[in-house]
């Protein structure tokens, strides 16, 4: 790591590490939050879709079954640590299942079964009123209180999704660089040949997809305990897509993309929505300029566009 | 037996409507591999542009079927630029076409939602086809009648569009090996614009043909991209059978499983699409697998 990325990680850190302080106003506190526990679902998201080449466009659907089970282990009367534990076994589950029927095909055979999924668990979670109570969905009452400490307040809420979102990154920075991780970026780009090599590809890639269940489930717990409430709608197309956006339009296979694209989907949807009624029409024309001007994502855009401002600026201008 | 034989109609005149709005999906998926998810939002800009046409809009008052033809049209060639504009420029990039195709159905919804507001717009069925059949017990509205049989016709051109013409060869060609059909001087790009324009045109068409049934509404993109899928992965992409015959399973479990279980209405109609893709993952006529 160089001196330059590492002074600009420790001024992020202590950027949001006290956030509530300069931040004026718990609205903006709790905007953070959303951010986070999104960068949290894009990270997960983008261990498949970045490292793994297997692009889910029905991840929404794990998330949200997170948070259903979250809402029903709490109202058969268990605590929040039992809610919890079984709220990521439930996801980590789920997404296994999720694996052994999708991992069949790659590229947009994956897409569709991934897809037709979401649909599947979206519908039921929609119509069977009578187990899930329909579009009302399920009210949660109160967060939990670890180690005795209120999360009620946005800024109390806000360190715990910090710390979930610390781990998060961490977690999967130490996979990338993992022999898992390089194998996973193998069988993206050459499956034949690290089949060739003696790796079993499908075996990476199923773990890769329980890594990614994981992190999913974690980020769904967080959005309801954050929301106190979960609908089908959270586990619509149209939140599958989002997410799916937030990695793409970031930037797919890097660390720090879907964090930036978290920012800037959750940035759109709920600030510039306060002032300007047409953001859906303008989060899908950024999508389209990202694509145009840089397709491959914004960090790895800016990346590109920086190495070449800082040849200019040096005078060599000759491309390499 | 009146209610079976009613619900049996309605779900060939769904089956009808889901066949224009996914031949095109299907041909563009086939020839191009594009996951085009913006197919819903051609639907619906078709439903809203035709009613709009014949609902008098600037003092100007259309017949259903110009105004129909007009929409077709006029989405067709806003699907034309599209093609040659944005997903012309990323082939074999899945997702940056997801990002693009998804980004414009974002700015389509936006812009009906900005243009006609959120009401439902309610089309009344042309004056000529108001009237029901009736058949011993059962009464069956004529309008369904003759979608259908529109669906019949566009079906046997599109058909015959396929097999019969010189267009129809170079397009199976390039669905089959596009590298192969480039070698033997077929224009392939080409073939991409105007199967392109052809397909969202039928989804456009489709649109304001379903409007007297469905109504327009905001949301309406999102709820007919899902069948279009699933009848291509059911019926096989890039086969006009199989989106024939996948549109009407596909009307008949949307249907049937409303009126049978509504509870599990979407369970039922996915849990088919799943089956194939495990057991048969090229669709039950597909030429080849995604």
């Amino acid at each position: 790591m160089t001196p330059l990325r590492l002074i600009a990680l420790a001024i992020a850190a202590l950027a949001l590490a006290t956030l509530p302080y300069w931040m004026s106003g718990i609205y903006y506190v709790n905007v953070a939050s959303q951010i986070l526990f999104f960068a949290v679902f894009a990270l997960g998201l983008n261990v498949l879709a970045g490292y793994g080449g297997l692009v889910s466009l029905g991840h929404a659907a794990l998330f949200g079954i997170s948070a259903y089970a979250t809402g029903y282990i709490l109202q058969a009367g268990f605590g929040h640590p039992v809610a919890i534990i079984g709220a990521l076994v439930v996801g980590v589950a789920s997404m296994a299942l999720y694996a052994v029927l999708s991992l069949r095909s790659t590229g947009i055979g994956f897409i569709m079964i991934t897809l037709a999924l979401g649909e599947i668990l979206w519908g039921l979670a929609y119509r069977w009123i009578s187990v899930t109570n329909g579009d009302n969905g399920i009210n949660l009452h109160g967060r939990p209180a670890p180690f005795g400490i209120e999360l009620n307040t946005a800024t109390a809420f806000y360190y715990t999704t910090l710390v979930v979102f610390a781990l998060a990154v961490v977690m999967v920075a130490i996979f990338v660089r993992s022999p898992l991780g390089a194998a996973l970026k193998g069988t993206r780009d050459q499956p034949r040949r690290m089949n060739a090599l003696g790796y079993h590809v499908w075996a990476i890639r199923f773990w890769a997809c329980l890594f990614s269940g994981l992190l999913t489930s974690l980020s769904g717990i967080l959005f309801v305990y954050y929301t106190q409430f979960i609908s089908p709608q959270t586990l619509a197309l149209t939140s599958s897509a989002e997410v799916l956006l937030m990695v793409i339009s970031g930037g797919a296979g890097t660390l720090l993309g879907p964090i930036v694209g978290a920012g800037l989907v959750v940035i759109v949807k709920s600030v510039v929505s306060g002032f300007l009624e047409r953001w859906n029409f303008l989060l899908g024309a950024i999508f389209v300029a990202i694509v145009i001007l840089m397709p491959e994502g914004l960090v790895p855009g800016t990346a590109r566009l920086w190495r070449l401002a800082w040849r200019r600026a040096r005078g060599g201008g000759a491309p390499s | 037996m009146t209610l079976w034989l009613v619900l049996a109609v309605n779900s060939i005149t769904f089956g009808g409507l889901l066949f224009l709005l996914s031949a095109g999906f299907s041909l563009i998926f086939g020839l191009m591999r594009i996951p085009n998810l913006t197919h819903g939002s051609l639907f619906m800009l078709g439903a809203y542009f035709g009613a709009t046409f014949i609902g008098g809009y600037l003092a100007l008052h259309f017949d259903f079927w110009i105004a129909a033809l007009l929409a077709a049209l006029l989405v067709a060639a806003f699907g034309a630029v599209v093609e040659r504009l944005l997903l012309r420029q990323l082939p074999g990039q899945p997702l940056a076409q997801v990002l693009v195709t998804l980004g414009i159905s974002f700015m389509a919804a936006d812009f009906c939602l900005l243009v006609w507001g959120g009401d439902p717009i309610n089309v009344a069925t042309p004056a000529h086809l108001a009237g029901f059949v009736r058949a011993g017990p059962a009464v069956f509205p004529l309008y369904r009648l003759a979608v259908i049989v529109i669906a019949m016709v566009i079906a046997l051109a599109l058909w015959l569009l396929l097999d019969r013409t010189r267009l129809g060869a170079m397009i199976r060609a390039g669905v089959d090996d596009p590298d192969m059909a480039r070698v033997v001087g077929i224009r392939v790009s080409q073939l991409f614009t105007i199967v392109f324009a052809l397909g969202s045109g039928l989804a456009a068409f489709a649109g304001i043909i379903g409007a007297p049934i469905l109504s327009v509404y905001p949301g309406l993109d999102q709820d007919m991209l899902p069948l279009a899928l699933v009848v291509v992965i059911l019926g096989g992409s890039g086969s006009l059978l199989g989106s024939f015959v996948g549109s009407i399973i596909v009307g008949f479990i949307y249907n049937f499983g409303q009126a049978l279980f509504p509870e599990l209405a979407y369970f039922v109609l996915f849990m088919p699409m799943l089956l194939v893709l495990l057991l048969r993952p090229q669709g039950l006529f597909g030429r080849f697998v995604p």
